[in-house]
C-alpha cells in the first residue's frame, strides 16, 4: 500500500497520468505471467484466453 | 550526533559513505571487497565496514539516503518506449520483468537488505532517495575548497539528467540547467568505447588512453553525430545511435560513416584505425567540456569551478580546461563516478534538506580521499603468516631505503599504507609503482604486473615544490584527475 500511495504521489507531482494506464497494463500482465509460472491458478487463466 | 548513511547501487559501482555531524567519516566502494570490478551488487560489505569503521550499528543510524530516485527513472524508460515504439520492444521486454519485480519496489528491496545489517530494523522513515545528478553535483561542491562554485556534472545518464550545471553557495545547490537523456556526452564517449571494443562503463578510461596514440582524423565525422552549440549544449543524431532502442550502443548508420563494423576484442586487434578513433572522439569531447566550461564561465561570473559525473574522470579534458585558464580554480570529487554518488546524496541530505551549517575547509574535506580500510602492523602480519607468506619487517628509513633502490633498479613494487582510496584512483595507499624514468616500465608493468594493454596510461608522483620544473602546471593534482604535458627539457 506504501507503494501505490508514494506512486500515486509521484505522479500527482510529476503530473504524468498518462504513465498510469500502462503501469496498470504492465503490473496486471506482469502479475499474470508471474502468477502462471509453475502455479494452481495457471490452468484457470489458461481459459479466459 | 546525527549519522548518515548515504548508498549508491544497482548500476554500476556500488558505494556506501558515512557521515557523522556532517563529517566523511568513511567510504568505500563494494568492488574492493568482492573483488568484482564495477560490482553493481548492493553494497553490502561496504555498509558493513562503514558502520563497523563508525563503531555504529544500522539502528543507531539516523538517516539513510540512496543517490536517485527509481520511479524518475522509471518513468523515462517509460516515456523513451512511448516516444521511440514500436522500435525498441526487445529492450523493453527485458529490462521490464526487472523493474516490475524489484527496481520500482526499491525502498522494500532497500529495507530488506539492511535487515541482513540489523535484524530488526524496520524504520522505513529513515530511508531517502536523492536526485542522481543532485548527488554528483553535491560530492563536487560540499566538499570543495570554495565557499561559492559553479557545478559542472556529466555523466551517461542518471534519471532523465545528462549534464547539469549548479550553483553552490554555503550549504545550498541550486541546479540552473540540465541536458536531458537521449543527449548525453557520456553515452557519446560510451559508443566510442563499445565501437572501439572495450566494454561500455568501464573500458571509457581505456579509450581515454588510447587516444594519444592517435591523429583525430575522424573529428569532422564525429561531429555529424552530434549538434554542438557555441554554449557547449548539444544534441546527439540519434539515426546513429541504438542505446535509447536496442541491446548495443550504435547502429549500421554509425557504423558505415566510419567505415567499419565494431571490434569485437576476442578476434580482433587494436589497430590505427582504432587509435585514430579513440583521438577524434577525445578531442571533440575535450571540445564541448571547454565550450560548457567557458559559458558557464561568462554566465555566471563565478571563478571556482567544480567537476563531478562519470565525465569528469577524463583527466586529458579536465587538464585541457586548466589549461585554457577559465576558471581561477577547479575541484574534482575523486570518487566522480556513481561510487561518489553515495557521498554526495549524503551531504546533500546533511546539508540542503536537514539545513545544515557548511563550514569551508581550505584543502578541502576529502581527508586525501583515504576514507577507506585500514589494517595495523598486527593484524597484516598476522595474515601473512596465516596464508604461509614469506616477509620480511623493516624500520622506516630502510624501508624507504630498499624501495628506492629497487625503484631505481626498475623492480616494481606493491605499495600498502594507510587507509584505502574512495573513488577508481590508487593514490599511493594500494599502489604499484615504478620508476617512470625507465623506458620499459610502463609495458612492463602492464603486460607483466597488471595483465593489461600494454598503452595503459600510470601518473606519476612529484613533489610539489617540483612540479613546474617537470610539467607544464602549477596547481596541485592531489587526486589524479588533471592531465598536463610534461616540459620539453625533461623529455627523452
Amino acid at each position: 500500500m506504501d507503494f501505490l500511495r508514494e506512486f500515486w504521489d509521484f505522479l500527482k507531482l510529476r503530473k504524468k497520468f498518462w504513465l498510469l494506464p500502462i503501469l496498470l497494463f504492465l503490473l496486471i500482465f506482469g502479475g499474470l505471467i508471474i502468477l502462471t509460472q509453475g502455479s494452481a491458478v495457471g490452468p484457470f487463466i489458461y481459459t479466459i484466453f | 550526533m546525527s549519522k548518515i548513511l548515504g548508498i549508491s547501487a544497482f548500476y554500476h559501482d556500488s558505494a556506501a559513505t558515512m557521515l557523522i555531524d556532517g563529517k566523511i567519516i568513511a567510504a568505500a566502494q563494494e568492488e574492493r571487497f568482492t573483488r568484482k570490478k564495477h560490482d553493481s551488487g548492493y553494497p553490502f560489505n561496504a555498509i558493513e565496514f562503514v558502520l563497523k569503521y563508525s563503531k555504529l550499528n544500522l539502528n543507531e543510524v539516523d538517516q539513510i539516503i540512496f543517490f536517485e530516485k527509481p520511479f524518475l527513472k522509471f518513468e523515462r524508460l517509460l516515456e523513451t518506449f512511448v516516444a521511440f515504439a514500436p522500435r525498441g520492444f526487445k529492450q523493453f521486454c527485458r529490462a521490464m520483468p526487472v523493474w516490475l519485480k524489484e527496481k520500482l519496489f526499491q525502498k522494500k528491496y532497500i529495507l530488506n537488505e539492511l535487515k541482513r545489517h540489523e535484524k530488526n530494523f524496520k524504520d522505513q522513515s529513515k530511508i531517502f532517495f536523492s536526485d542522481h545528478h543532485l548527488s554528483h553535483a553535491a560530492s563536487a561542491f560540499f566538499p570543495s575548497p570554495f565557499e561559492e562554485a559553479v557545478i559542472l556534472t556529466a555523466d551517461g545518464v542518471g534519471e532523465w539528467a545528462t549534464t547539469t550545471v549548479a550553483i553552490g553557495r554555503g550549504n545550498k545547490l541550486d541546479v540552473k540547467k540540465e541536458i536531458l537523456f537521449p543527449h548525453s556526452l557520456g553515452l557519446l564517449y560510451s559508443a566510442f568505447t563499445y565501437y572501439t571494443g572495450f566494454k561500455v562503463n568501464s573500458g571509457e578510461y581505456k579509450l581515454m588512453g588510447l587516444a594519444p596514440y592517435g591523429n583525430p582524423i575522424y573529428k569532422e565525422k564525429v561531429k555529424k553525430l552530434i549538434d554542438i552549440k557555441d554554449d557547449g549544449s548539444f544534441k546527439l543524431d540519434q539515426k546513429y545511435f541504438n542505446y535509447a532502442t536496442g541491446l548495443t550502443m550504435t547502429n549500421d548508420n554509425f557504423h558505415n560513416l566510419f567505415g567499419q563494423k565494431p571490434r569485437n576484442a576476442q578476434d580482433e586487434n587494436i589497430t590505427q584505425f582504432h587509435m585514430d578513433i579513440a583521438a577524434s572522439i577525445q578531442e571533440v569531447t575535450e571540445e564541448i567540456m571547454i565550450k560548457l566550461a567557458r559559458s558557464i564561465r561568462n554566465e555566471y561570473n563565478i571563478n571556482n569551478l567544480c567537476l563531478a559525473g562519470g565525465v569528469a574522470l577524463n583527466c586529458v579534458a579536465n587538464g585541457k580546461i586548466l589549461k585554457e585558464k577559465i576558471f581561477d580554480n577547479i575541484w574534482i570529487q575523486p570518487a566522480a563516478g556513481d561510487a561518489g554518488g553515495s557521498l554526495g546524496a549524503a551531504l546533500a541530505l546533511w546539508h540542503i534538506e536537514n539545513n545544515n551549517e557548511r563550514i569551508v575547509n581550505s584543502n578541502d574535506d576529502m581527508k586525501g580521499s583515504y576514507l577507506g580500510t585500514e589494517f595495523n602492523q598486527e593484524q597484516i602480519e598476522k595474515e601473512l603468516i596465516s596464508i604461509g607468506a614469506k616477509f620480511e619487517t623493516f624500520e622506516y628509513a630502510d624501508l624507504i631505503n630498499n624501495t628506492s633502490e629497487y625503484l631505481s633498479n626498475e623492480k616494481a613494487i606493491g605499495w600498502f599504507q594507510g587507509r584505502m582510496e574512495f573513488g577508481p584512483r590508487a593514490l599511493g595507499a594500494r599502489s604499484i609503482l615504478g620508476d617512470p624514468r625507465s623506458d620499459k616500465m610502463q609495458k612492463n608493468l602492464n603486460l607483466k604486473v597488471k595483465y593489461r594493454e600494454s598503452f595503459r596510461p600510470f601518473a606519476p608522483s612529484v613533489l610539489r615544490e617540483d612540479l613546474s620544473k617537470w610539467f607544464d602546471m602549477d596547481v596541485d593534482s592531489p587526486y589524479m584527475l588533471l592531465v598536463a604535458n610534461i616540459n620539453l627539457d625533461k623529455k627523452n
